[in-house]
């Protein structure tokens, strides 16, 4: 077993003419929460998207948890993975979306089983245990049978985290979790995610959230224009940065 | 009434004099509807009786519209197995027409240009000439082909064959029909499956799903959402549509009436007598169609709207809750 969960070298990726990212590295070690931060545009949520495959990167090599992402190196040639391979790898990923992205025609509880019974294959009985145990870890006991248009956005976004923890994830992926919320809820989804971190779950996390940064985070990478301008820890990055470019970044968001 | 302090004055609505002329208007024409519809005329007949030895004659007279024609003929043997037939046709047609819509609008929306141009063509085709000439079409297809086989493309070799001259009527009509409603259905669906948020897919994806798994427990389950009202439209339009198969020769609805007027000449009556069992068929689908949208569309909205029944039995409640309630205001 390696020590790094997460092992992205020279990772590019365009779209069209395009560069999002030129030549990223990223090493996220086991238990610990990497936080993203940058303007918008700068490809955070590409990198993060590669992690799981749900965008496909050029060139580059990419490990989760040791193993290649969306490929086999077979013979000094990379063959791409059948789409079961990378499906039941995304499922050991879990990913809060920005828009929370529940299924809209399905109540809170069925939001959480339907992975567990589904792709992991639990029994329904099994599957509803686990996901009245997670609603009560973020704070939902009771609203189980209510859609997610009921809710909140704060409580959506619960919801969605209970969802992915629910597959049992080695890895969370949050992309910019709290940014579609109102300012008053934002601090109870954090809560949730301070939880999780402390609970060692690795994670990483695209966030603007400078606060939670500083404060959660082990390590924090800077991207601008699809270049990791800065990284290290985060009193070195937020405190002392030393490129133009993130002091111009940190005098806006903070 | 409207209160400022303690003094309450009367509100006086507007006069809309226009309105109530025009609906007077209306209402009277409303009358004069109702009363032809359900009138008599003279035949030109005179029937003559004699009772206790004094003999009186007088003319008789007959229902306008036929109305004891119409209901003679209402649960006839030929028409209830007309009626029948048209539920059936529109059943199996409208099966053909889903499955084989949602298939098309599957392969439309599909990144492989060899699924999205066949059926863009398929669509292109079908909804490109009527109807009707596709019924006839199928139903003549024989001149074109005698026999359909299965077997080695290119090839001799024959595993299955089909003799083209066994196409019924029976059977043109729902091929027709069906195959003409998949056309259509394929818009409908397809309009369906892209309202459903990007969003949606991926989060389906990023938990592991597979294509299929998130095209049948994630996608469709939101597009019936979008796909049913005009889905249900369609069902009420084809039950009518079937008519057209009169034309080849099945005994559906239309075509038993015609039948039954063809010896009696009671056209109109029977025309009558036919749309009343379409628009009675028409009603209970609507009725339908109403609460099968209701419960694809949970989730949608914050609150689940009332149904009718619902609301009148709170507005029942409600008059009754005036009626204890209500106290005399001041008036000044």
């Amino acid at each position: 077993m390696t020590e790094l969960m997460v092992d992205a070298r020279n990772i590019a990726k365009q779209y069209g003419a395009i560069e999002v990212l030129k030549s990223v590295n990223l090493q996220v070690k086991r238990g610990e929460v990497t936080c993203l931060i940058g303007p918008s545009g700068s490809g955070k949520s590409t990198l993060l998207r590669c992690i799981n495959h749900l965008e496909k990167h050029d060139a580059g090599e990419l490990f989760v948890d040791g193993e290649l992402v969306g490929y086999e190196l077979k013979d000094n040639r990379l063959f791409e993975r059948k789409s079961s391979e990378i499906c039941e790898s995304r499922s050991e990923i879990g990913m809060v979306f920005q828009r929370f992205n529940l299924f809209a025609h399905l109540n809170v509880l069925d939001n959480i089983t339907i992975g567990m019974i589904r792709v992991k294959g639990l029994s329904e009985d099994a599957a509803v245990a686990k996901a009245r145990e997670l609603l009560r870890r973020v704070g939902l006991v009771n609203k189980e049978a209510s859609y997610p248009s009921q809710l909140s956005g704060g409580q959506q976004q619960r919801v969605a985290i209970a969802r992915a923890l629910a597959m049992e994830p080695k890895l969370m992926l949050f992309d910019e979790p709290t940014s579609a919320l109102d300012p008053e809820l934002v601090g109870e989804v954090l809560e949730v995610m301070k939880d999780l971190a402390n609970s060692g779950m690795t994670m990483i996390v695209v966030t603007h959230e400078m606060g939670f940064a500083r404060e959660v985070a082990d390590s924090i990478y800077f991207l601008d224009q699809g270049v990791i301008e800065e990284s290290g820890e985060p009193q070195q990055v937020l405190s002392n940065p030393r490129s133009e470019r993130l002091q111009n970044f940190l005098s806006k968001v903070l | 009434m409207t209160t400022n302090g303690d003094i309450t004055y009367r509100v006086v609505p507007v006069r809309h004099y226009g309105r109530w002329v025009a609906a007077a208007v209306i209402a009277v024409f409303g009358a004069m509807v109702i009363h032809t519809i359900f009138s008599k005329v003279p035949t030109g007949q005179v029937a003559c009786a004699t009772t206790n030895g004094v003999r009186s004659c007088h003319g008789v007279m007959e229902w306008r519209f036929g109305w004891d024609v119409v209901f003679q003929y209402f649960t006839s043997p030929l028409m209830l197995r007309g009626l029948l037939t048209t539920i059936e046709l529109t059943l199996m047609a409208m099966s053909i027409g889903i499955v084989l819509g949602v298939l098309v609008a599957i392969m439309r929306l599909s990144p492989n240009r060899l699924l999205s141009i066949p059926a863009w063509i398929y669509t292109w085709f079908f909804r490109g000439t009527p109807v009707y000439v596709q019924l006839l079409f199928w139903f003549n297809f024989a001149a074109l082909y005698k026999v359909l086989a299965v077997g080695v493309p290119f090839g001799s070799a024959h595993f299955f064959t089909f003799n083209t001259l066994s196409i019924t009527a029976y059977v043109a009509a729902v091929i027709g029909l069906g195959l003409n409603e998949a056309a259509y259905m394929s818009e409908i669906a397809r309009a369906g499956l892209i309202s459903v948020d990007e969003g949606q897919i991926e989060a389906a994806t990023a938990l592991g799903m597979t294509r299929a798994q998130t095209l049948r427990l994630v996608i469709l389950p939101q597009a019936m959402r979008v796909i049913l009202p005009p889905t249900g439209n369609e069902v009420i339009s084809m039950l009518k549509t079937t008519s057209l198969a009169a034309g080849i020769g099945v005994i559906e609805l239309t075509g038993a009436a015609e039948n039954i007027y063809a010896s009696n000449y009671k056209v109109m009556d029977l025309l009558i007598c036919a749309s009343l069992w379409y628009i009675i068929m028409t009603t209970v689908l609507s009725i339908g169609q109403y609460y099968i949208e209701r419960h694809f569309g949970r989730g949608a909205l914050r609150n689940q709207p009332l149904t009718p029944i619902e609301r009148l039995r709170r507005d029942l409640k409600g008059i009754a809750g005036k009626m204890h309630t209500t106290r005399p205001g001041v008036v000044r």
